[in-house]
């Protein structure tokens, strides 16, 4: 029994002999923890996932660029310079000299022409950016072309307005890769896709050293980079998928900058003097979509009496803690032509009137297809709350995203809570979506957000068409302030709140460059002390 | 098995070739096909009414309704449901479980990849588990009613009803960050991500490999938080199933017999009252073993830790069938083996089975 003491007191001592030194990261090197399970691709005319997007903006030039801090300057990369025909239907960019590629190829016309040519012949996910200057696989070839070794020609089928064209070249899908590169590895005429799905061909700042799939990625840094090599030679991307242990590498300084914190994590170290947090708007949007099949909810009483028994302050300052401001538009603030005003607020009178307008005056049953996050459930308990004080009894149904997304897909819901993220950075992205439904009807091929809510957008369609033909700016912006108080008036969305990313960095780590979507986060300014 | 010869009841020998050694492997074959065959239609079935649109996770939300149509097709999902499990079925017989839509990578690769670091994980838990569960059961059991037996009980039951999740994080609170005893979440510090190339992908074999010991011992102070939290769990399970054997043996005439002949306590604990509970005692421990081989989703997410449970969960919530499918394949197969290993060590065990 002695022996068994003995083996027990020694084994703990053993068990606790420390083992690990305090390690902090290397000066040049910058290591992160991300939710990165996203990421399905790394070929830049498939990305269409949030961390993926970031990836790609990190290692791929693209055509078109446009300013962190000021959207609405929009200024070339990889073009130098550009020209639009006098008709507005053809553009002409002249290629910046002096680019090389991860290869050491140098970047020509000819990359650029097979880059933008490949989206729309791959025809993935992104494609239809492209796609919907009126290219298709069939007339790609001879609608974009190179004229010589830095000059590319694209040519639309309709006069678009510039501002548009450009915004949807700044999108990951105006990535250029290497042609020589890719169409080495090119298999059974995939334009090597299959290859690049794993691979990198790229010319950015950062090459990619290794992904494995949900688990870690790693860059290098390019030591060639043409518009400042970066001064972090490393940047390691480690996927923490739990927030409280993201927290916890970060507090201890085996990362550097943690990405996904909650609420009330960030909350714990607000008092905290090494770590600090960086603000930056997103594109993301939470709403309610309120199912036009349900009886009450298409009434324009009842979603106007909605649209004002929402805790807007309350659940942005606490639920959301932060990452969220107000935004009732649907134009985020920081896009071209967003309107910032936020007319309503909770006034439970008001609602009550507006629903004994509509007939309602004991309020209804209706149910909210809820994702079963922290935050998602928190926003839903709090809107439970509010609508019960007019007598409107919400159920509350969870599920998993996968799930609920289904549903709300096939139109089977009576209300979804749920976010919309911009695809690229002009209006029209999410115009398309709030305020343009071309076909009501189950069958309809086109799946819009109104289609989903089974609201027909009437002559808002056409009038969104109609603002991505107007080459006026000006104009431009006072068409989507129209379209927006129109939705935000009758539209069967309830718009409450845009994203705002937090990412908790190290005191010692400096500029890292959030922008306006995930695109657009660039790790090539950061240094450390 | 061992045998070839054989007597039957009636005492004559015959020839057992086949319907012996054989014969029982393949009755043992027969019987996996059918497991295999039977989990494969459950988990297809299962995926295909789960209310969970898969060419989502394929495509994502925003995708054009072409591109999804496109795909939609592409992944044999408008063909009958019959039809599907059978090109299922036919793909993995020529070795191809397909391709999993999460990593667009083949499911067979990604297993490859996750299973050994669940394995590498279980493997060190059993380990831990069974070094301190059977010396606890044994102490519990000598002092029955007394404080050491309450203690051990205590300490079982704890570890038995704690939520695991709770468990690790305040682990992971305490050693790693208040006392920087272990090292945190992830199989080696994140810096050192791509300095292994993967052998056997068994992070504490790989670096042995290489023969870089910093990065061995990294792998170690990494490893043993997590180990410990699972271990605990099948420590407090080992550690009672032990007692309860070792109480039965305890009771029995041949231990009263070896006292009266005067052979040390330590001889009689030790040497014949656990070397009969051994036998009943490696089933606990290859189903404990068996269990943790499925992954344990929670210690993997909180501990970064990228192995089958995560695999496999993540899957199914995005409905990715193959990997699942692939996943719960090897989860059977680590079954069925860890079965045949626990009828093998039987034998080596218990003299009578070896008859």
């Amino acid at each position: 029994m002695r022996k068994l003491i003995a083996g027990l007191v020694l084994g703990t001592a053993l068990a606790t002999m420390p083992l690990s030194a305090n390690a902090e990261t290397p000066k040049n090197a910058l290591v992160m923890a991300f939710s990165i399970d996203d990421i399905i691709t790394l070929d830049p005319a498939e990305i269409f996932e949030f961390s993926g997007a970031e990836y790609a903006g990190n290692t791929y030039d693209r055509l078109i660029g446009f300013d962190n801090k000021d959207v609405s300057k929009i200024h070339g990369v990889v073009a130098e310079s550009w020209d639009v025909s006098e008709d507005g239907k053809t553009f002409t960019f002249k290629i910046r000299d002096g680019i090389k590629f991860a290869s050491g190829n140098p970047l020509t016309a000819e990359d650029v022409a097979f880059s933008l040519q490949r989206v729309i012949l791959l025809d993935q996910s992104p494609a239809f950016i492209l796609g919907q200057f009126g290219l298709t696989p069939d007339n790609v070839m001879e609608k974009i072309r190179m004229t010589d070794d830095m000059t590319v020609v694209m040519e639309l089928d309709q006069p678009f307005a510039p501002t548009f064209v450009l915004y949807c070249l700044t999108a990951g899908v105006g990535a250029v890769v290497d042609k020589a590169e890719v169409m080495a590895h090119e298999k059974d005429g995939d334009l090597g896709h299959e290859w690049l799905r794993t691979a990198y061909a790229g010319s950015g700042p950062f090459a990619l050293n290794k992904w494995t799939a949900g688990e870690s990625l790693s860059l290098t840094a390019n030591e060639e980079y043409w518009d400042g090599v970066p001064e972090m030679k490393r940047v390691i991307i480690r996927h923490v998928a739990e927030a409280a242990s993201q927290q916890l590498l970060l507090e201890k300084g085996d990362i550097d900058i943690a990405r996904n914190l909650e609420a009330d994590q960030i909350a714990s170290l607000q008092n905290s003097d090494t770590i600090k947090f960086q603000n930056q708007p997103k594109g993301g949007l939470w709403y309610l979509g309120l199912s036009q099949k349900n009886e009450y909810l298409s009434n324009p009483k009842v979603r106007e009496a909605l649209k004002y028994l929402v805790d807007y302050d309350g659940i942005s300052s606490t639920i959301l803690a932060g990452r969220s401001t107000v935004h009732q538009a649907f134009l985020p603030d920081g896009f071209l032509g967003a309107l910032n005003d936020n007319p309503y607020t909770l006034d439970v009178e008001k609602a009550k009137a507006l629903l004994a307008e509509a007939g309602l005056p004991d309020g209804f049953n209706v149910s909210m297809d809820t994702r079963n996050t922290t935050a998602i459930m928190g926003m839903a308990q709090s809107i439970q709350a509010t609508w019960a004080l007019a007598g409107i009894n919400l159920e509350i149904i969870p599920g998993d995203g996968g799930q609920t997304l289904t549903k709300y897909r096939a139109r089977q819901h009576d209300i979804y809570i749920g976010r919309w993220g911009p695809d690229y950075q002009d209006p029209h992205t999410n115009a398309s979506t709030f305020a343009w439904n071309p076909d009501n009807s189950d069958e309809a091929s086109a799946k819009p957000l109104a289609w989903r809510n089974a609201w027909d957008a009437g002559d808002l369609t056409a009038k969104t068409d109609a603002a991505i033909l107007e080459r006026d700016t000006e104009k431009r912006v006072a068409m989507y302030h129209e379209l927006q108080r129109d939705v935000m008036a009758n539209g069967p969305f309830v718009i409450m709140f845009q994203e705002t990313e937090i990412a908790s960095l190290r005191n010692n780590v400096h500029n890292l460059d959030l922008g306006p979507s995930f695109d657009n986060n660039y790790y090539r300014f950061v240094t450390k002390d | 098995m061992f045998s070839v010869l054989r007597s039957n009841r009636d005492g004559r020998k015959r020839a057992r070739l086949f319907s012996g050694t054989g014969g029982s492997f393949i009755r043992l074959v027969f019987s996996l096909i059918i497991t295999l065959f039977g989990l494969l239609l459950v988990t297809f079935l299962i995926g295909r009414v789960l209310p969970i649109d898969p060419v989502l996770a394929a495509v994502g939300d925003r995708a054009p309704q072409a591109v999804y149509d496109r795909v939609r097709e592409e992944m044999g999902l408008n063909l009958p449901l019959w039809q599907q499990f059978y090109i299922y079925v036919s793909n993995i017989l020529q070795g191809d479980f397909g391709r999993s839509v999460l990593t667009s990578r083949p499911v067979l690769d990604d297993i490859k990849r996750v299973f050994p670091a669940t394995l590498e994980l279980a493997t060190v838990a059993t380990i831990i588990g069974v070094a301190l569960g059977i010396p606890m059961g044994v102490f519990a059991a000598v002092h029955k009613g007394k404080w050491p037996d309450h203690l051990v009980r205590i300490f079982g039951l704890v570890g038995y009803s704690m939520p695991i999740f709770w468990l690790g994080l305040m682990g992971l609170m305490i050693f790693y960050m208040k006392l920087g005893w272990v090292a945190g979440p992830g199989r080696l510090d994140a810096f050192y991500v791509d300095f292994i190339e993967p052998t056997t992908g068994l992070m504490l074999i790989d670096t042995l490999i290489e023969g870089d010991m910093d990065l061995f011992w990294n792998a170690v102070s990494h490893i043993i938080l997590p180990a410990s939290i699972l271990a605990y769990f099948s420590l407090a399970y080992i550690a009672r199933m032990t007692r309860s054997f070792m109480l039965e043996q305890l009771g029995q005439e041949y231990i009263l017999t070896a006292r009266v002949k005067g052979i040390s306590e330590t001889r009689i604990i030790w040497r014949h009252a656990l070397g009969n509970v051994m036998v009943p005692l490696v089933t606990v421990i290859a189903l404990s073993y068996a269990n943790l081989l499925e992954g344990s989703v929670l210690t993997e997410i909180i501990f970064s830790w990228p192995g089958l449970g995560q695999y496999i969960t993540n899957s199914l919530l995005k409905a990715d069938m193959n990997a699942v499918l692939g996943g719960t394949i090897v989860v059977g197969a680590v079954f069925i083996g860890v079965n045949l290993l626990s009828d093998v060590l039987y034998r080596l065990l218990d003299p009578r089975a070896r008859r």
